[in-house]
């Protein structure tokens, strides 16, 4: 039994190579990656522009295909976009012509179910992310941080329970991202969903992750997985978590730092 | 002089009990807490609406004081230069006048408006409805599947830099000396924008949604119903509004073929008449009538894209 479950991990990135076509050039972003990551667990990918830490998000969400190697969950393997894995971009993505609570039901409403079933099940999470008085507007009409609230009700309405996070909160200004980043841990903790995050940020990472993965570029590869042991909620100010942060930072920057020429 | 006494008179009754709720409470904070959703208080909501009325009123006196000062403009010249060719403003209202009551110069044209009018927008229409009912659905075709693309876009691009006008001796050939041939021209002129724009919409329609509505489960004929045809909607609509506009445009062309009937004919017919008067009347009924049918698309438009950050009224 504990045989069996070890040899089917949840979600198995197997050496994963992706190489794209740019012209006449070819461009290695993803140089053989390999991640396992647990039921539940919150992994967040972290590096500098170029590692190929969305690509690698995009590939586990099924947008884009490995050019070798595989991803799979519980053994099967990825083949393209699924409902299990739900996606919160960066710039969004709403479907501007639907309202919040539409926007939330879209999911729901692919799979047939009754209309009252569909409305209620919308409502539950949209309640969730606090947007009910606001569930007839229109994307248009809404905050970065709604419109990211949705985005997030959204995916969580058609169980999926992997959360894919491109950047979610790279376009927020510093307080709503402190408020969503606080959200997003509760809704992860009420939900046991599994998330992947990625982020250019340290702080988010040490203030987010069970893991921190760090990428480095040229082309992407895996440099370290750190788990990060803080008890929760976590204190931006304590010693600990400066310590991680700035271990986490010094990877990040080892490989990219160069003793700078002193001028003769 | 009394109502005027009594709105300023209310006018501080209205303000003071919020001015002073402040001083009465000390131990308010200095700076009011409103929630996010509150509706503004009273005072400003009325400040709001007179600042509202005043643009609409500045909005509505610039937008018609302009061609005012034209037709004043426009007689003045008149009358200093002399000139028979053209008529004055008032011998037009005149014209206009007849054309829609009769009356005055009791001929051929006096009172038919209603007759021209709705042979001009029978035409008009026909050819408009005729556009919309292939243009939208080839435009789909062609924005989303690549085979249909590669059949049918080197000959559309060959064909629509060809003035409509370039049309009308085959078109008369085609189709006789009668009104199809009118629709026919006023067709091919409203076609070109409504194809274009939509294959514009189809094409342009961002990536991101097709991942988005993928991952949530929507896909094949399913996808091109919700996120296809919405995310094209408002490129959709630029291209109608565009062709109706040709549609008026053409409607003229399209009567120069010997109709009977129609405001493009009047406006023929008054050129051999060298009746300037009439030709200018033809050219503001065409005028009203393209300005009208157009604010009934802009408003279906708003109603339909009210989601559009674009149209937000």
């Amino acid at each position: 039994m504990d045989n069996a479950t070890a040899r089917r991990p949840f979600l198995a990135i197997r050496d994963v190579n992706k190489v794209f076509q740019m012209g006449a050039d070819q461009v290695e972003a993803l140089h053989h990656v390999n991640l396992v990551i647990n039921k539940g667990e919150f992994v967040c990918l972290i590096g500098a522009s170029g590692c190929g830490k969305s690509t690698l998000l995009r590939i586990v969400a099924g947008f884009e295909q490995p050019t070798s190697g595989e991803v799979a969950i519980y053994d099967h393997a990825v083949t393209g976009p699924g409902s299990d894995r739900g996606m919160v971009f960066q710039d969004y993505a709403l479907f501007p012509w639907l309202t919040v609570r539409q926007n939330i039901a879209f999911g729901p409403r692919q799979k047939g179910l009754a209309a009252a079933e569909v409305r209620q099940t919308a409502d539950q999470y949209m309640n969730m992310v606090g947007l009910e008085a606001f569930a007839d507007r229109f994307p248009s009409q809404l905050s970065g941080g709604m419109k990211q609230r949705v985005a997030i009700a959204r995916v969580l309405a058609n169980e999926a329970n992997i959360l894919l996070m491109d950047e979610p909160f790279g376009a927020l200004d510093a307080l709503t991202r402190e408020q969503l980043q606080d959200e997003l841990l509760q809704i992860w903790a009420r939900t046991g969903v599994t998330v992947i995050f990625v982020t250019h940020s340290v702080e988010e990472a040490t203030l987010l992750a069970d893991r921190v993965v760090v990428m480095t570029a040229g082309p992407g590869r895996v440099q370290a997985d750190i788990p990060v042991t803080l008890e929760r909620p976590r204190d931006v100010s304590s010693p600990a978590f400066n310590e991680i942060r700035r271990g986490l930072t010094q990877r990040l920057t080892s490989h990219v730092k160069r003793p700078l020429k002193t001028a003769a | 002089m009394q109502a005027s006494a009594v709105s300023l008179a209310t006018k501080p009754a209205e303000i003071a009990p919020a001015a002073s709720a402040l001083p009465a409470d000390p131990s308010a904070p200095s700076v009011a807490v409103v929630p996010m959703n509150a509706p503004a208080a009273p005072n400003v909501r009325a400040a709001t609406r007179r600042r509202v009325t005043l643009e609409r009123v500045q909005g509505l006196l610039l937008g018609i004081g302009f061609p005012v000062v034209l037709v004043v403009l426009w007689h003045q010249l008149v009358v200093m230069t002399g000139t028979r060719l053209i008529p004055t403003p008032g011998q037009v209202g005149m014209m206009m006048y007849d054309f829609a009551f009769g009356g005055i110069h009791n001929d051929a044209f006096s009172g038919t408006i209603v007759t021209h009018l709705l042979a001009s927008m029978e035409r008009v229409y026909g050819g408009f409805a005729l556009a919309v009912l292939l243009g939208v659905p080839l435009g789909l075709l062609i924005g989303k599947v690549k085979a249909i693309r590669q059949l049918l876009d080197p000959t559309l691009s060959l064909l629509r830099p060809i003035p409509v006008t370039a049309w009308l001796p085959l078109s008369m050939i085609f189709f006789g000396l009668g009104p199809r041939s009118a629709i026919f021209l006023v067709f091919l002129g409203a076609f070109y924008p409504i194809l274009l724009n939509t294959i514009f919409g189809v094409r342009s329609v961002d990536t991101k949604l097709f991942e988005a509505a993928a991952m949530l489960g929507c896909d094949g004929s399913r996808m091109f119903r919700q996120v296809v045809l919405p995310a094209a909607t408002p490129s959709i609509f630029n291209g109608l509004r565009l062709a109706h506009g040709f549609a008026w445009i053409l409607i003229v062309v399209g009567e120069m073929t010997g109709v009977p009937t129609g405001l493009g004919s009047v406006i023929m017919d008054g050129r051999t008449l060298s009746r300037t008067d009439l030709v200018i009347t033809g050219m503001i009924v065409i005028g009203v009538a393209g300005f009208l049918t157009d604010r009934i698309i802009v408003a279906v438009n708003d109603r339909v894209l009210r989601w559009s950050p674009q149209h937000h009224g």
